[in-house]
């Protein structure tokens, strides 16, 4: 049965409707209707169809809540085109809903006038009361003004697959194919690349993968059917233009994963990476955890203070230690990564950002923790710190963060988040011999007589890093560890005015990475004009946009900074040629204060923490009516979204 | 290395700061020592402890040394053993920093098994914070944090490695220079996690807290120094024996000479036999010194290597890395379609 309903559409000029340039898709279902598996599959298919794209995994925090309920709802979000896409996409053109309570989580989502893919299947009285419907959705009216079309997905998908043989469930759950195959056909679609997929994955059960191509197939075909073309649009996509190359899809977790084994391959050291199971920095770990052969070792340790200590044990035996987490394990590493500071070792931290205080919001997106990474530790502990802005990324940072950490001798930061982790992009493949080789402080010949202090620190003026001496090396025997040390000879010193001089000299060796960073430059817009939108770490992708979207005339400018401590040196005198700052940021205003801190700029805040990436339109928004109320001073201080 | 190095090469010249008279000292020597004889190589030997008197024991020997952070010693040198499997590692830990705030991290590297020397100070109190009660302490310790008396149960070091798994569990007496000796040279010789306990007086703190069993006048009939294969005897010429009592299971002090059928013969692979050893306290019971467990054992960071023969091994490429999933070109100067 199908049933569609007029659309009455709609249109936005900051470019969120659907056309043949670009289209937002939502899937929606049970976390077990394998809608991320749709979704990363639909994803395949438009890349190798040549759409440029970005996804958006959103995830309940449970593994498996209680089915049919809204916070069991597992959604995957699709945004492609053939314009460059730098976000999942604001508002969703279309919606397969498996259930009630996918429908009503996210039909707030949507744009007006979207098209709606029912399951109507699952629009049982019971389950219509779990997702909290008093009346059926369909009849109340909620749903006036979107496309609908109701499909009996499971019905066809048992039917599509009766003739396998298998129990009634698991033919049900070939139903993310069926609907894959309906969506394929919409779109237009060559499934071969999907169905290849299928027989890799199933190719040990047989009886799996032929219902699973059956349900493909039978999706297509449905969409085929002629009385149906009417009802369900058939989307033409155009391609994007990409400068040539080789092109991969990237989630932020694999890229990071493969930037940390490229950092090791380029310094010719083994990576240890040292973890501690957390959401949502579990996908590095696991990710790793394959790259043995690439010169990676994977240890899960027993908690995350743990996890941080022998990555450190790692790095002071020379190899790359590494560690991860998310923001509360990060809060318990603090100590030793002062530990790192200290004894002037190399240690890459990665902080995969989820919202918070305490356990909060474990599966969902925030940009919270630029305090902790900067200020947040015990006594003056400067160390470098980093964020990464889109999936693919993740790689150039993970090897610049290597970088930094082996030429200062120091523990360095790396920020992403949960939305980086797992969003998805194309990425033009590296050239690995193209990338500049990681050099490694190596220690110098001991004379005979010398000290051994001599040796072991021995800064390079420009960096302050030490040469890097680890257990193992002959006659460079050394002492060394946490209490305060003679800043020459390495013993422990309590004397004044040494402290002194290795508080100032931790603050400069920080200081001095500014001497070997690119400088700051403008992404969209203008090098002087009346708004600098400043961004850092995931919010790239909505801020490019929004910037975009704004009248050349308008002067506004997209930064976008990678490099959070130390701030890129030309940062101040950039900010400078622009009237107003405006500063978006996925928590309660951190880079506002830093920029204030270091730069003594006032800047104008926009802060939003549901847990949810920004939208291009709010950013559109916002920037308007920042250009309509022009205020008569430059610098407004604490204003709020 | 060449000539055979003595123990005054693996001393360094930094000033000892323990309290005179400390335990410790003692311990140093004996370790100093232990390292000439089983011809330790300096460069390749690493001292690694955490917060405590004890843990600056690293600054007073002449090999490589790392003085982290409270409890975490376990923890870094395990780090260390992955990325240097070859190097002889020693960690450096008492009761409050191995039991207390890094109890976490000492479990965990006894049930991996990792291959290092495990070296627990028990002096029964905090001595570098100034004389608080311990994990170790017994009840009624008087101390800055519990002027009326300590109350709450004392873990058991040995009990505690047991517990965890550990496969080689020792004790010693700080001053026992030859019991201390022999122990670490055993340790040394694990492939795994030893688990050594080093009753070591504080002198300053809790001075004597071990003369039950270690005072000249008493040692005989309050220590049993323990060897795989040989009857557990004890005190005055081998005169009392240790017997298992099936009805309680439980160890009983009894006559050597009049019954020795029933005296125990101490197997060190024997984790039950451990059990009621380490169990035993003076005065009812003689402490138990020397190898108690010592099992058949590989050490994590090997089986780790074999059962992950790939691990750090660069042996692939990132470039290759890159293209394990499905790539598509695009080419020069024909822009897709449309
Ligand atoms: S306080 Fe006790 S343990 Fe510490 S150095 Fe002094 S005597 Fe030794």
């Amino acid at each position: 049965m199908m049933r569609a309903s007029r659309s009455r559409g709609c249109s936005m000029d900051d470019g969120s409707s659907m056309d043949s340039q670009s289209v937002v898709i939502r899937f929606a279902g049970d976390s077990g209707d394998g809608v991320q598996l749709m979704g990363t599959q639909f994803v395949a298919a438009a890349a190798l169809a040549g759409n440029d794209f970005a996804t958006f995994p959103d995830f309940p925090a449970e593994i498996r809540a209680p089915a049919g309920t809204t916070f069991g709802v597992s959604a995957y979000q699709i945004h492609l085109g053939a314009r460059p896409i730098t976000t999942a996409g604001d508002a969703p053109h279309v919606l397969v809903a498996f259930n009630p309570a996918a429908l009503k989580v996210n039909l707030p989502l949507l744009a007006d006038g979207a098209l709606i893919v029912l399951n109507i299947d699952s629009f049982t009285s019971r389950n219509l009361a779990k997702a909290g419907y008093e009346k059926d959705p369909r009849q109340s009216g909620v749903l006036d003004g979107y496309q609908i079309i109701e499909v009996d997905i499971t019905k066809h998908t048992l039917e599509a697959t009766a003739a396998y043989g298998l129990s009634k469930s698991d033919a049900g759950r070939c139903k993310n194919f069926w609907a894959l195959g309906l969506v394929q056909w919409m779109f237009n679609r060559d499934s071969s690349a999907i169905e290849s997929w299928i027989n890799g994955k199933f190719a040990k059960d047989a009886t799996t993968r032929d219902a699973n191509l059956a349900a493909l197939r039978a999706g297509h075909a449905y969409g085929e059917t002629a009385e149906l073309t009417a009802a369900l649009p058939h989307v033409a996509t155009d391609t994007a233009q990409f400068p040539p190359g080789e092109y991969r899809g990237v989630r932020g977790g694999e890229a990071l994963a493969l930037g940390l084994a490229a950092a090791g391959e380029l310094a010719d050291r083994a990576v240890v990476f040292c973890s501690y199971p957390i959401t949502p920095a579990s996908p590095l770990l696991h990710q790793l955890a394959r790259y043995g052969e690439l010169g990676v070792g994977v240890f899960q340790a027993e908690d995350e203070i743990a996890a941080v200590c022998a990555a450190i044990g790692a790095s002071y035996g020379g190899a790359i230690g590494v560690t991860s987490s998310s923001g509360p394990g990060i809060a318990l590493k603090t100590e030793a990564i002062g530990l790192a500071i200290n004894a002037e070792l190399p240690l890459v931290v990665v902080n995969s950002q989820r919202g918070g205080p305490s356990t909060g919001l474990p599966t969902k997106t925030e940009q919270s923790d630029l305090y902790l990474a900067v200020y947040g530790r015990n006594a003056d502990a400067p160390v470098p710190v980093l964020a990464a802005r889109s999936p693919s990324d993740c790689f150039e940072v993970a090897i610049e963060a290597v970088r930094i950490a082996l030429r200062h001798m120091t523990p360095v930061i790396l920020l992403t988040d949960g939305y980086l982790a797992n969003a998805a992009e194309p990425w033009r493949l590296p050239n690995m011999d193209e990338i500049p080789r990681i050099t490694v402080n190596k220690p110098a010949e001991r004379k005979p007589g010398q000290d051994v202090s001599a040796v072991i620190f021995d800064r390079d003026p420009e960096t302050l890093g030490r040469p890097w001496v680890s257990p193992g090396m002959p006659n460079l025997m050394y002492r060394i560890g946490g209490i305060e040390k003679d800043i020459r000879t390495g013993n422990i010193s309590y004397d004044a005015q040494n402290h002194q001089a290795m508080t100032d000299m931790r603050a400069a060796k920080v200081a001095a990475v500014a001497k070997f960073i690119p400088l700051q430059k403008v992404e969209v817009g203008p090098e002087r004009g009346s708004i600098a939108v400043v961004g850092w770490g995931s919010t790239y992708g909505a801020i490019y946009q929004a910037v975009r979207a704004i009248p050349a005339k308008e002067r506004v400018s997209h930064i976008h900074l990678r490099h959070l401590s130390p701030l890129p040196s030309n940062l101040g005198d950039l900010l400078a040629g622009f009237d107003r700052i405006l500063v978006p940021e996925m928590n309660m205003g951190q880079l506002a204060t830093l920029l204030r801190d270091k730069l003594g700029v006032e800047t104008i805040q926009f802060n939003k923490v549901t847990g949810q990436p920004f939208m291009i339109n709010e950013l559109v928004q916002k920037i308007r009516s920042l250009l309509t109320a022009k205020p008569a001073v430059r610098a407004v201080r604490g204003e709020r979204a | 290395m060449s000539a055979q190095l003595q123990p005054k090469d693996f001393a360094t010249s930094q000033e000892v700061r323990w309290c005179p008279g400390c335990g410790d000292y003692a311990v140093l020597k004996s370790v100093t020592r232990a390292l000439a004889d089983v011809g330790a190589v300096p460069e390749k030997t690493v001292f690694v402890s955490g917060i405590g008197c004890s843990s600056r024991f690293p600054y007073y020997v002449e090999t490589y040394g790392f003085h982290t952070i409270h409890g975490r010693a376990p923890a870094i040198a395990t780090g260390l053993k992955l990325a240097n499997p070859e190097l002889d590692v020693w960690v450096v830990t008492g009761d409050g920093d191995g039991l207390s705030i890094g109890g976490n991290h000492l479990m965990h590297a006894l049930r991996r098994n990792v291959g290092f020397k495990i070296l627990l100070f028990n002096n029964e109190i905090y001595g570098l914070t100034k004389g608080q009660y311990s994990p170790t302490s017994r009840p009624g310790t008087r101390s800055p944090s519990t002027p009326s008396g300590s109350f709450d149960t004392p873990a058991s070091p040995g009990l505690f490695a047991l517990g965890s798994g550990a496969k080689f569990i020792a004790r010693a007496i700080d001053v026992d220079k030859n019991g201390l000796g022999s122990v670490l040279e055993a340790a040394h010789g694990f492939d795994g996690a030893a688990f050594v306990e080093i009753f070591q007086n504080c002198i300053v703190y809790n001075d004597g807290v071990f003369n039950a069993f270690t005072d000249r006048d008493k040692e005989t009939d309050a220590q049993i120094h323990v060897k795989h294969g040989e009857p557990l005897v004890f005190g005055e010429n081998g005169s009392k024996g240790l017997a298992f009592d099936a009805k309680t299971m439980t160890l009983r002090v009894i006559d050597a000479k009049a019954q020795p059928a029933d005296v125990l013969v101490h197997d060190e692979t024997n984790r039950v036999l451990a059990q009621l050893l380490l169990g035993m306290n003076a005065p009812e019971f003689p402490v138990a010194l020397g190898v108690v467990l010592r099992q058949p054992s590989v050490a994590f960071e090997k089986t780790y290597y074999a059962h992950q023969p790939t691990q750090m091994k660069r042996t692939g490429s990132v470039a290759k890395a890159l293209r394990q999933t499905s790539v598509w070109r695009v080419d020069e100067k024909k822009p897709a379609k449309k």
